[in-house]
């Protein structure tokens, strides 16, 4: 039987063990309009029995889905000849593989031969049968549970305790989920980096101002040790972010200080969704916007004035990442300062200030932590952005402050070090992740910081 | 003095055959009509949306509003008021919440400029000028007719720079020696400052509840303004506080009118010269403190002073 189907089933056993729970606690008091004489209410009789049938046959089926292709391998391992059992594991793996590919009716890399046939063939039998039993197993799990929990229905019976128990450690499990991906992502960030730095010293890393990681593929190949001094990278990266903050932050800022303090409720209205859609433009239509109009704009206009601008120029993708930066910093400087209480404003208006008089010298200054966290977000943001620089900024570590030139980021070199064929534990693959752990290092303190300047900010108002 | 009793039915007032009399009052009432008639019919009023009953006339008037409604949108929140207010005295505005006595006292000083749905009808005039006019700029006019409010509301600033906002903005100041002296002045005048005299420089914010309230009436008074206008300036503060601020009043009404709105008829007894008691939008009645609340001659007041409603 296929797993849907199974699911599906179950669904509707949960169903009718709702119904079977909660029918047996309201007859239990002579039917509905008795609440009181129960302990909970009848529903939540329903749902433990939906539970207790559910859960445990759900276990079942994940714990048995874990299992199933390791057993079934082993079973047609000790189905196979001799021969083939005394093979080397990588030569057994491959085998096996092969054998799977035929039962599912894959394309299979090696001549087929009769006991492969048989080997697949039997395969598909065990699985079938790991199937049946499956289905049999956890429907009969499933109806046993909703039979005991149906059982234990009575008046004093704390089947809201029940529930709300089990509602909360699904959430629990949910919410580790999240927080668990996230660990497992930065420690193994963090030990492929320590693997690097065991190949580059971590002082060559930091403070070296070439960055050429070519390394040989082979051992007898001369010539390319690869240089790894990530200067370079951060110098262009901090050119680019740079350019990027002079933009959206007048611009964000500007923009939050109309739509919150000057605008109608109706230019607002319109103004604030379309700032969204800016900010839900996918960054690679910025990217080649940056590409193909933006750069060669920049390098004819720089031409005609007689400027040498590179095609693909730092100033060309930190002027488009401005651009896209600019929505986070308009909405997050409008939250600080519509978060400003309008007593405020009434205070400063009730002196007879203008607006201006009263947005520069009693909003701003009050709603400035806000506007700070939120520009130390926005530069988290560029920092690690990274469509946009692939695009349009280049590949050459240049060691330059000239916006004119082509320059590259962390980002960039982390997507090319990992795109092609390298061998996953030369110097070259790992200085993607030694940059990665780096470059989140970075962020995390900008957010950090921003979020506890957000935070503090907050607080004092309310 | 003129004296003003209510008739019982509204339409009366314009029927001359009514047996109530029309006549001018003694002092200003020419330009209106107000509906005066003799004591033998001081029998209590009791509708709702009727003429204002006692004398909305001042001595000395120096803010003048005539026939004022206020609209939010489709709500009629103040319904034809008229109201004058006399140079150097408190007038104390009361009545239950929601009445219309914040949105009554932001017309004053056209703050209610600020809220999009607000409409405001009819004729305020300061000093003779019609504060509504084109001409007029709002920001101006709020330096004449400051605003305290409800919440103690410092900016994050010193408490020097507080005070010397208003006057910074307006130019009042030539150089720093005389923004010492308007700040000292204004602190003085507050009765704050002994208190802070030594903390000028720490946030207003580090202030308590009651010495903030203070702080944000010096910064009304550095900008000299002609009228105060106070919105429960007492309502967040302990009786020690609110007794402060009302000795206060008594000094700045010698060279200031004050409006105050405040909820306790204790403080609008203790303060006010005249008292306006506001219903549902309405100015129900007017008149001299002492004889509104000794003798009131409209059902509602009375009720809201001895405490059936509100
Ligand atoms: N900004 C506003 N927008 C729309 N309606 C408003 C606004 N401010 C006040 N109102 C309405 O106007 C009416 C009068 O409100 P107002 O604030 O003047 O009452 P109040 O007498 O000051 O009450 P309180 O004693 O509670 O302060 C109320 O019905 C209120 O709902
Ligand atoms: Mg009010």
């Amino acid at each position: 039987m296929q797993s849907t189907t199974l699911i599906l089933l179950l669904a509707l056993l949960a169903t009718a063990a709702f119904f079977f729970g909660r029918g047996r606690s309201l007859s239990l008091v002579g039917g509905p309009g008795h609440g009181p004489a129960l302990h909970s209410l009848p529903g939540y009789y329903g749902y433990f029995v939906a539970i207790w049938c559910v859960l445990p046959a759900l276990l079942l089926m994940s714990g048995w889905m874990l299992l199933e292709s390791r057993v079934v391998t082993a079973l047609v391992i000790a189905g196979l000849p001799e021969s083939y059992q005394l093979m080397p594991e990588g030569q057994l793996n491959l085998l096996i593989n092969n054998i799977q590919n035929l039962a599912s009716g894959d394309v299979v890399s090696v001549a087929v031969d009769e006991s492969m046939q048989a080997a697949a063939t039997e395969l598909n039998g065990y699985l079938t049968k790991s199937r049946q039993l499956l289905a049999a197993f956890a429907l009969g799990l499933a109806c046993l549970g909703g039979a005991l929990a149906w059982r234990r229905i009575d008046r004093d019976f704390r089947a809201r305790n029940r529930v709300e128990a089990v509602v909360r450690w699904l959430l629990i499990g949910a919410s580790s989920i999240a927080v668990l991906t996230t660990i497992g992502i930065v420690l193994s960030v963090l030990f492929e980096a320590i693997r690097f730095f065991q190949k580059v010293p971590a002082t060559e890393f930091l403070f070296g101002t070439t960055w050429s990681p070519q390394t040989a593929i082979r051992a007898d190949q001369v010539g390319s040790s690869g240089s790894f001094g990530a200067i370079p990278l951060f110098a262009g990266t901090m050119l680019i972010t740079s350019i990027a903050m002079v933009i959206a932050v007048p611009i964000g800022l500007m923009t939050a200080i109309y739509l919150a303090e000057y605008s109608t409720t109706r230019v607002r209205g319109i103004a604030k969704p379309l700032l969204e859609v800016l900010a839900g433009i996918p960054t690679v239509v910025y990217g080649f916007f940056a590409a193909l109009t933006v750069a060669p704009w920049l390098r004819s206009t720089g031409d005609s004035v007689g400027i040498a601008v590179s095609s693909e120029s730092a100033l060309a993708a930190g002027l488009v990442m401005g651009i896209m930066i600019i929505p986070l910093v308009s909405s997050l400087s409008d939250d600080a300062i519509n978060a400003v209480p309008s007593a405020m404003r009434d205070g400063a208006l009730g002196l007879g200030s203008t607006r201006s008089e009263t947005m520069t010298k009693v909003i701003l200054p009050a709603a400035l932590p806000g506007i700070v966290g939120g520009i130390l977000l926005a530069v988290s943001r560029a920092i690690g952005e990274t469509m946009i620089v692939v695009m349009a900024a280049g590949l050459a570590a240049n060691l330059t402050a000239n916006p004119f030139e082509a320059v590259t980021t962390v980002t960039v070199q982390i997507v090319t070090l990992l795109v092609g064929d390298q061998e996953f534990d030369s110097a070259k693959t790992l200085a993607a992740f030694a940059l990665g752990l780096m470059l989140f290092v970075v962020t995390l303190c900008l957010n950090v910081l921003g979020i506890s300047v957000v935070r503090k900010y907050r607080e004092q108002y309310d | 003095m003129n004296i003003v009793v209510m008739t019982d039915n509204p339409t009366e007032k314009q029927d001359s055959t009514s047996p109530v009399v029309e006549v001018n009052s003694l002092e200003q009432s020419t330009q209106h009509r107000l509906q005066v008639a003799l004591p033998e019919f001081t029998e209590q009023a009791t509708d709702v949306g009727g003429e204002t009953v006692g004398n909305v006339r001042a001595e000395n008037p120096f803010m003048v509003a005539e026939n004022v409604n206020v609209y939010y949108g489709d709500n009629h929140a103040i319904r034809d008021v008229s109201l004058e207010i006399g140079k150097k005295q408190v007038v104390a505005l009361i009545g239950p919440s929601g009445c219309g006595k914040s949105t009554f006292l932001r017309c004053l000083n056209r703050m209610n400029d600020s809220i999009d749905t607000a409409r405001v009808t009819g004729m305020i005039t300061l000093d003779g000028e019609d504060i509504n006019r084109k001409a007029q700029d709002p920001v101006a006019l709020r330096a004449r007719v400051g605003m305290v409010f409800q919440k103690p509301n410092p900016f994050p600033k010193s408490i020097y720079d507080n005070v010397a906002y208003g006057p910074r903005i307006h130019g009042l100041a030539v150089d720093r020696a005389e923004l010492d002296s308007i700040v000292h002045t204004s602190l003085e005048r507050a009765g704050l400052l002994k208190e802070v005299k030594d903390r000028l420089e720490d946030p207003g914010t580090s202030l308590s509840g009651g010495q903030q309230q203070r702080l944000c009436i010096a910064r009304t008074i550095a900008v000299n303004p002609e009228v105060i206008l106070m919105d429960e300036p007492c309502s967040a503060l302990d009786p020690i506080a609110t007794a402060r601020i009302e000795d206060l009043m008594d000094e700045l009404c010698e060279d200031y009118a004050i409006v105050i709105v405040t909820h306790s008829m204790q403080q609008a007894a203790r303060v006010s010269r005249r008292v306006a008691y506001f219903h549902l939008g309405h100015l129900v009645e007017v008149d001299d403190t002492d004889r509104v609340f000794t003798n009131p001659r409209h059902k509602l007041t009375e009720d809201y002073i001895t405490g059936r409603i509100g």
